[in-house]
């Protein structure tokens, strides 16, 4: 488990800076430059959609109309033109594939680069991976052993399809149609993305994957996730993040719904890797996300682990609304920025029922001449007694240029709430560096090893799987951030 | 091994060595005494490589290299070890992992085969196991929360894991009770060796009753004032620094 040194043998071996900064030439059908309501048309025509599935599209198209793109954050950015990109890229390829075989071989060398493990070996590890690439999920394995116990785990496009009530009874339940700008453009536009259904009292055998890749140049990737765990129910769900290196940016605004019933458990866990730029600040993804999960039942529980290394801009608040009574919500982050990257992300736990508990374990590194800022918001509702949040908020800032802010709102309308907030603001200190260098360790790896250290109560939140690719992340993330 | 000659070193504006020399063969145990603030912790330093001390003058030979002009962890590979005076901490990283990253990074430095985890540990639990440096020690956070004397003791069982070359102890000794002290010298005596040299930093004459000193070293104003056999270290205890340091001038 010597991260520091794995991380030092995967950067030798990458021989660049970022691993993921491939294309993949495969041909592409696109959607017609820019966007207006044939667009939205064509991506729900793509589909095969159903019309109320259309209208519901529509509706959000008409609503963005009149919103305005969010200015309160602490990022900025040059003017995204909406009308000079993309709305719809699918590899070229029908009609639907029975097996992987079939699968266009680039596709899965795209994979294999990316280290997926979408072959035998992902069944020992026991992870299934429903890959999204850019709009269109590809291959979805592992159905088989998930439909012996009614797990339904599929392209959203699929269960829009084939479980229409499901969909039509949550869709935009938690993150309404209107919520924002993002989330409504989603709303309009959203190609893909995963759904899952986790039936009255079963622990999901494995735990679900899916990962996500914007390959097609000047494409905006609108995913779109819906998980429902219904009673009693127990989910895992693990999502990884990578897009190639290109100059231009690229957005991203995905929309992560999650619901949890009386006693269930959602477990959502990100990796999220997208291309930052370089280190001059070109390129990059803008990644725009509203991720939001409702405790809608007594006891239910919704734990966010996310590890955010990627990105030139991250503007990301998963959140939870604790609903039910004794429901419980947990935020768990690593956010990595270096060289100009920007991120201002933290999460809301909005207490509404009794003795509603949450927990905010925050961690931002900034280096180089990046912004970081945890921006979180608790809340405890009139009726909500009670409640408890316990908040820590820890910086560390690497060199002198960069900027760590921390931005918490606390609202209590409970006389009976409970809220505590903890923040540091560190430096990597001299001494501490000595020390590894002392004792051996090079500048990069001392750096990813004590950094490593101040992220551990995430990393250790994470699955195993994700936490070795995550500590390694870290290191080549943090790379040229000292010296 | 080690040739220090007309040592002149900065921090920040302020001169703290001011031509120093000092030789040291392979096979020595050398003690270096003096008051606080003569500059026994910056010589330390220079030799490890701590960014921030600069050399101004003069040179440090290590075996027949110039040694300023390695990178600290290219020291450590070459096997030059410092027990610090104030042993860091680093939260998050157990011991043993840290443990396990550092001899693997020389190991990787010197073209050696690394260990794994299981080889690591079965070679730290057996050197652990003569310092009373405890299982639970090694899983916790490195050097967090650890006494003074734990602090010292990991440092010495580092020591013995790195089997360095050229090993210096900055005041080891201080805040040990007299068991750890007992151990801690065993540990040096046990690493005693034709081919190894030491320099061992100290303010009490007690420890050099358990570490027997080839030659002792008094440093004062930055620079070497008085030198001598084991006996000195009596006479320094009986006379005082400002005594000795007037007979010597
Ligand atoms: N970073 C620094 N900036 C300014 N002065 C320094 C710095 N580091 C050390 N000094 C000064 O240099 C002198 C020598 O310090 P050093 O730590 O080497 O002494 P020492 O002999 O090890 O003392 P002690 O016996 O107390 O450990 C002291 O006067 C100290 O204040
Ligand atoms: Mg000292």
């Amino acid at each position: 488990m010597s991260s520091a040194a794995d991380t030092k043998n995967t950067v030798a071996a990458l021989g660049e800076k970022y691993k993921y900064g491939f294309v993949t030439e495969i041909e592409t059908e696109k959607a017609p430059k820019g966007l207006n309501e044939d667009t939205v048309r064509y991506v729900s025509a793509k589909k095969n959609e159903p019309a109320w599935m259309l209208e519901w599209r529509l509706a959000a198209f008409k609503r963005w109309l009149d919103m305005k793109e969010p200015s309160w954050a602490r990022v900025h950015y040059p003017k995204i033109d909406y009308q000079n990109a993309y709305y719809y890229a699918a590899p070229k390829q029908t009609p639907k594939l029975q097996s992987l075989d079939e699968v266009d071989p680039k596709l899965l060398e795209t994979y294999k680069k990316l280290g997926i493990p979408l072959n035998e070996q992902m069944a020992l590890a026991g992870v299934a991976v429903d890959a999204v690439f850019d709009s269109v999920s590809v291959a979805t394995t592992f159905k088989e052993k998930l439909n012996e116990v009614g797990v339904i785990f599929c392209p959203i496009s699929e269960a829009i399809r084939d479980y229409p009530e499901m969909v039509q009874k949550y869709l935009g339940t938690v993150v309404p149609v209107t919520d924002n700008f993002f989330a409504t453009l989603n709303s309009a536009v959203f190609s893909d993305g995963t759904f899952v259904y986790v039936p009255k009292g079963v622990r999901c055998p494995m735990e679900l994957s899916t990962y996500f890749r914007i390959n097609a140049s000047e494409t905006g990737q609108f995913e779109r996730t819906l998980i429902i765990a219904d009673e009693g129910s127990y989910v895992s769900y693990l999502e990884g993040c990578t897009a190639p290196k290109r100059d231009e940016n690229q957005l991203h605004a995905a929309v992560v719904e999650l619901v949890a019933l009386e006693g269930a458990e959602i477990k959502y866990s990100t990796v999220q890797n997208w291309y930052p730029g370089d280190e001059n600040g070109v390129g990059g993804i803008f990644n725009f996300v509203t991720k939001r999960g409702d405790c809608r039942g007594d006891r239910s529980k919704i734990s966010w682990t996310q590890v955010e290394t990627g990105s030139a801009i991250t503007w990301k608040y998963p959140s939870c609304i604790l609903r039910g009574d004794g429901s419980v919500g947990e935020f768990y982050s690593i956010a990595i920025a270096n060289h100009y990257q920007q991120a201002d992300t933290g999460t809301k736990m909005i207490h509404i029922g009794k003795n509603t508990r949450s927990r905010i374990i925050s961690k931002g590194i900034s280096a180089g001449k990046a912004h970081n800022t945890y921006r979180g918001l608790v809340s405890v509702l009139g009726k909500a007694d009670n409640a408890r949040n316990f908040t820590q908020c820890d910086s560390l800032l690497i060199g002198k240029e960069c900027g760590a802010h921390t931005v918490p709102y606390i609202e209590s309308r409970n006389p009976s709430a409970k809220i505590e907030h903890e923040a540091t603001t560190s430096k990597i200190a001299d001494d501490q560096l000595f020390y590894c260098l002392q004792r051996g360790l090079g500048q990069e790896e001392a750096v990813a090893l004590i950094v490593n250290g101040f992220c551990k109560e995430v990393l250790q939140q994470l699955p195993m799987e994700f936490a070795v690719e995550a500590q390694k992340l870290v290191g080549i993330s943090l790379e040229g951030s000292v010296g | 091994m080690l040739e220090i000659k007309n040592l002149h070193v900065k921090v920040g504006d302020k001169e703290i060595l001011k031509g120093l020399n000092l030789s040291l063969a392979a096979g020595q145990v050398h003690a270096i005494m003096g008051p606080n603030g003569s500059g026994k912790s910056t010589l330390s330093y220079v030799l490890a490589g701590r960014a921030g001390y600069d050399i101004t003058q003069g040179t440090i030979t290590y075996n027949g290299e110039d040694l300023g002009a390695l990178a600290p962890e290219a020291r450590a590979a070459k096997g030059v070890f410092l027990a610090m005076q104030y042993p860091v901490e680093i939260p998050g990283v157990t011991t043993m992992m840290f443990l396990k990253s550092a001899l693997n990074a020389q190991r990787r430095a010197r073209g050696e085969k690394e260990l794994d985890a299981i080889g690591v540990l079965k070679i730290v639990r057996q050197k652990a196991a003569t310092l009373n440096v405890s299982e639970e020690m090694l899983k916790r956070a490195l050097n967090v929360g650890f006494s003074g004397g734990e602090k010292k003791r990991l440092e010495i069982l580092q020591m013995k894991l790195f089997e360095p070359k050229l090993a210096i102890l900055d005041e080891t000794d201080s805040g040990l009770d007299i068991d750890a002290l007992k151990l801690v010298a065993e540990g040096v005596n046990s690493l005693r060796d034709p081919s190894r040299a030491m320099l061992v930093i100290t303010h009490y004459q007690r420890l050099l009753d358990y570490i027997v000193p080839d030659r002792i070293h008094v440093l004062a104003k930055g620079k070497i004032v008085a030198e001598g056999g084991k006996e000195l270290a009596k006479e320094l205890e009986a006379k005082g620094y400002d005594q000795i340091i007037k007979d010597a001038a």
